[in-house]
């Protein structure tokens, strides 16, 4: 099974279910920090929190109306997501970009790329996307296999360290 | 300083948290075993974090200086 404990580091499992900018940013600090630490990560990403591994464009998808109308109305990326707080019809996300450039903390968009590159594994829902209507193409290459709620469980029992957000 | 014969030196200053941490780690992954990384900073939570984070990876925090903003920790890779 991939995403186990590899070594004596100990391991982190996180389930992403927000999509906004604020909350993925959080996971990603954590994520950062423990693969820093040389701790096995594991990132599930479900419902809302597939949009930030989805790749830009594209913004009607799905196979019926309902699933056509919910991604084009959900339509986001890493570099558009709303914040869960002060989002004022984007106005927040755009101020929160440039504060945190100011104090050089990265973007989320960095924030995936190292993460990726310091080997933390990142996991589409199954379920969500087959709701959804969303296909493995749909998302960032940096997604390893596409996991269900078993596959995780069977991750997430074997990881010292496991958060929802 | 003078008194580690210093292998490396980061400059992580202006990084925030997480960084320090993570340029740190992939600094030393390249390094051997024994060498001395110095690591500039100014973040403050990296005073705290970087010894927590020496002591979690199985390295050793040889010291800590602080100059104006910038705070200098001292690494062995072991």
């Amino acid at each position: 099974m991939q995403g186990q404990q590899k070594n004596d580091k100990g391991s982190v499992t996180i389930v992403l279910f927000s999509g906004e900018m604020d909350k993925a940013i959080a996971a990603f600090v954590i994520a950062t920090a423990a693969a820093s630490m040389g701790m096995k990560v594991n990132i599930f990403f479900t419902f809302w929190g597939l949009n930030v591994i989805k790749k830009k464009g594209g913004l009607i998808k799905g196979r019926n109306w309902m699933q056509r109308m919910l991604n084009m109305m959900n339509y986001g990326h890493a570099r558009k997501l709303a914040i869960s707080k002060l989002n004022m019809a984007g106005m927040g996300p755009a101020m929160l970009k440039v504060m945190m450039a100011q104090k050089r903390v990265p973007s989320l968009h960095e924030f995936i790329k190292m993460a990726a590159a310091l080997g933390v594994e990142f996991y589409p829902c199954e379920m969500s996307m087959s709701v959804m209507g969303l296909a493995k193409e749909d998302f960032i290459d940096e997604c390893k296999d596409v996991i269900g709620a078993v596959s995780y469980l069977a991750i997430a029992k074997n990881t010292g360290i496991n958060l929802f957000i | 300083m003078g008194t580690y014969s210093v292998t490396k030196t980061l400059d992580a200053r202006g990084l925030s948290c997480p960084m320090p941490s993570v340029k740190t780690a992939l600094t030393l992954e390249k390094m051997e075993t024994g060498d001395v990384l110095e690591v500039l900073t100014d973040d403050p939570v990296s005073k705290k974090d970087l010894p927590v984070w020496a002591e979690n990876t199985g390295n050793t925090l040889l010291g800590l200086e602080q100059e104006d903003t910038t705070i200098k920790i001292y690494l062995k890779k072991g």
